[in-house]
């Protein structure tokens, strides 16, 4: 097989162009049971929406195309064995966690994680310690981890199993991911990567390194983002030192028996063309990119950041195909900014958090839509800027574990306000949406600071999720006794 | 007896504007769009972009009349003049009749389409000949960002918003003019038209974005055979002069100029609008 070449596509194909009588599920036979959701997303889409059947393999256990299709994934990635993932890189990075930790054992992992890590610690037991980031403090963004604190952090705790890396960061910060696992390994410890934002690394040219090139045993990639396949659809990589069979029998503990072919078929495809393509594909978004900074960067106040953060440690590289503006000295949030791309130009941008945004940024994207948004920068400039008073620096707030998201999540709780929860232990999760990085996780202490910073959060307009108290003006309480440290 | 063949515009799914044509003389797929240009018996020759008509030779003296000689007898002291799109000439053309303007910078973001009206359409191509005429192939709103207070007036001559033109109908674009004019700076635009919903629907788009940058906005027809449903309009927006109560007709008159369609009762008159386009203006206002 060569990578030209996509063994499920194909089968797909072949598959539709047979026939078959359709006397098995789903039941909207190829789209004729259903003619609202066939006008709304095409004949051609219903058609190769099928079931897992002899010629198509299946993804529970694959034996044919499926298994072609995953190796030659394995083989673009560098990695000794690739897995089609259904359920988001989400799904992925619950594999990984799950395939490598127990109850009771540790891993070190930086705050800024996704929120899946966590949920992932709630399904598996384990108990998390935190690496504090190092942070930016002009751009208020938590950078990546320092192998000095790695190091601290292996020393206090040498029986965690295992180290997770966050690389590239939603910003693009990259971290010294070969150091890293030569120390880890060095240590007997796992390296697992959320490389939710790093597809491209793997198909571009001049990208940091990727988790398989630098040793890694395991990554996650979300090669819906930079990738170009369905939402939703993603891959988890193991390197050779892992047993692929275990964990496909991990990933099949939660992963749904009618994987969707639209998935698997996008994953498939878009593998062979980031293999046949992707240096081209990236370097016109990293032409993209720079085209974009330096145009912002002309505007004033703005500041478009790039590789000029590296500082060989914290932020060991940077992903140059990332376009995030800080927007601190025109005097609004970084979600304010994004508010008004929409609301008032028209332009949906990826995210803003206290300091910055983001705008995503693809082959599929047009000059001219590059141009919008920066004309729209520079019409906000002249519309809104004011003073840099009044907005509140961001600072990184150390949590204190108290004990492991999982006896907290099942703990006994009481419902108590906001401003009187300071002091108790938190049941639930504050996540501030986007970026989907846990301000509160459960087992930790609330402390005042915290508490301002989710009223702060919520003024500014971020989407606050997670408590069963929707607007967050309650958390969820551990009683006392009701757990153990 | 000649072949029966016409070129055919859609002016919306169930309305069609055909016009009997002889032979195409050019056909082109640019970078952009494209590019036409067909020979009629009753049009002369005509240019096509992405299958919509953009001028006639019979026709297009007074699309440029109306979106030049307007502002221009509100402030004949213009001096530097903008100019985006209008890859055929023809503003160029109408500006360079005044011997007061200095500069005349013409953006236009498709090359081919210059070359392609040098060659098919010389009546309206003249208009770049002339000294003062800049032409820069770039994107208009590129350009715009980075002139500031430079302007006295702009002129967006564009296609629909659903082709390239789409940048030239956005609240970004408009903001960047108001910072490229001048304090007695007017920016006038193709207008779209307020017959059919879909044309009607980027009349309002444009106004209520033109609305959201200058403080004054106000909007005025002409009557163009070869559009959709003939009725067409035109923005003028300003820092402050009125299009008719800053009128200049006697300065105007006294400069001589030549036109078919535009004079100073007509230009009063052109602001007068029929009661469902007003309506419909008024929805954003």
């Amino acid at each position: 097989m060569q990578q030209d070449q996509a063994p499920l596509y194909e089968a797909l194909e072949a598959v539709r162009n047979a026939r078959l009588v359709p006397l098995d599920v789903p039941g909207h036979k190829r789209g004729r049971g259903n003619k609202a959701l066939t006008e709304f997303l095409g004949e051609q889409c219903l058609s190769v929406d099928v079931n897992s059947m002899k010629p198509l393999d299946n993804l529970c256990h694959p034996i044919s195309v499926i298994k072609e299709a995953e190796s030659l994934a394995a083989e673009a990635f560098g990695a000794a064995a690739a897995f089609f993932m259904v359920g988001g890189t989400t799904s992925a990075v619950q594999a990984m966690l799950l395939s490598t930790l127990k109850a009771g054992e540790k891993v070190i992992l930086p705050r800024n994680v996704h929120q899946s890590v966590i949920n992932s610690l709630v399904l598996c037991g384990a108990i998390p310690v935190y690496v504090s980031p190092q942070t930016d403090k002009r751009l208020g963004i938590a950078l990546g981890m320092a192998v000095a604190d790695i190091k601290d952090a292996i020393a206090e705790n040498p029986s965690a199993k295992a180290i997770l890396i966050n690389n590239p960061t939603y910003y693009g910060v990259c971290s010294d991911v070969a150091q890293i696992t030569k120390l880890a390994h060095a240590h007997g410890m796992r390296v697992l990567v959320d490389e939710a934002h790093g597809t491209h690394f793997y198909f571009g040219k001049a990208m940091p390194v990727t988790a398989m090139a630098a040793g890694a045993d395991m990554a996650a990639v979300s090669l819906h983002k930079s990738g170009g396949s369905l939402t939703q659809s993603s891959m988890l990589l193991c390197g050779g030192n892992i047993n692929a069979d275990y964990v496909r029998q991990v990933i099949n503990l939660t992963q749904t028996t009618s994987a969707s072919y639209l998935l698997l078929a996008s994953l498939d495809i878009s593998r062979r063309n980031l293999a046949m393509n992707g240096i081209e594909i990236f370097e016109k978004v990293k032409r993209f990119a720079q085209y974009a900074r330096d145009e912002i960067n002309q505007i004033g106040d703005y500041y478009a950041f790039s590789s000029e953060l590296i500082n060989g440690d914290s932020v060991f590289d940077f992903d140059v195909t990332k376009l995030s503006v800080n927007t601190l000295d025109i005097g609004l949030a970084g979600i304010e900014v994004y508010d008004i791309l929409r609301d008032q130009y028209d332009i949906q941008a990826e995210f803003g958090d206290l300091g910055n945004f983001l705008a995503y940024l693809s082959v599929g994207d047009k000059n001219k839509h590059i141009e919008r948004l920066i004309s729209a920068l520079c019409d906000i400039r002249r519309r809104y800027k004011r003073e840099r008073s009044g907005l509140m620096e961001t600072e990184y707030l150390k949590p204190e574990v108290v004990t492991t998201p999982q006896k907290a999540f099942y703990a006994a709780k009481r419902s108590v306000r906001l401003e009187s929860c300071a002091g108790g232990i938190c049941g639930e999760f504050v996540m501030s949406y986007p970026p989907g990085i846990p301000i509160l996780a459960p087992g930790e202490r609330v402390t005042p600071a915290l508490i301002e910073y989710i009223r702060y959060a919520r003024q500014k307009g971020c989407m606050l999720t997670g408590p069963e108290s929707m607007d967050v003006s309650r958390l969820n309480i551990l009683e006392e006794g009701s757990y153990d440290g | 007896m000649m072949d029966d063949l016409w070129f055919s515009e859609y002016h919306t799914k169930n309305v069609r504007f055909s016009i009997r044509v002889n032979r195409q003389l050019h056909d082109e797929q640019s970078e952009y769009q494209h590019i036409s240009v067909y020979e009629s018996p009753d049009f002369g020759r005509f240019l096509t972009l992405d299958g919509a008509l953009m001028l006639t030779q019979r026709d297009e003296f007074i699309y440029h009349e109306m979106i030049v000689h307007v502002p221009m007898a509100v402030n004949p002291g213009v001096r530097d003049v903008l100019v985006i799109g209008a890859g055929d000439g023809g503003v160029a053309r109408e500006l360079a009749k005044y011997a007061g303007i200095q500069s005349i910078d013409v953006v236009e973001i498709d090359a081919h389409v210059v070359d392609v009206c040098k060659a098919y359409l010389p009546d309206t191509a003249s208009g770049f000949a002339d000294k003062r005429v800049a032409l820069h192939f770039e994107d208009g709103m590129r350009f715009v960002r980075h002139a500031q207070s430079q302007y006295d007036l702009i002129i967006v001559d564009s296609t629909d918003p659903s082709g390239p033109g789409e940048v030239l109908f956005t609240s970004e674009f408009y903001g960047s003019c108001l910072s490229a004019l001048r304090d007695h700076g007017i920016l006038v635009n193709q207008h779209e038209s307020p017959f059919y919903p879909e044309d009607a629907k980027a009349m309002r788009g444009a106004h209520r974005r033109i609305l959201s940058a200058f403080p004054l906005s106000r909007v005025y027809q002409a009557h163009i055979p070869t559009y959709p449903s003939g009725h067409w309009l035109f923005g003028f927006a300003s820092k402050g002069l009125h299009p008719v109560r800053d009128l200049q007709a006697r300065e105007w008159k006294a400069l001589g100029i030549q036109t078919r369609y535009y004079n100073t009762n007509l230009h009063r008159g052109a602001f007068a609008l029929p009661n469902y386009v007003e309506e419909q203006l008024k929805l954003d206002e």
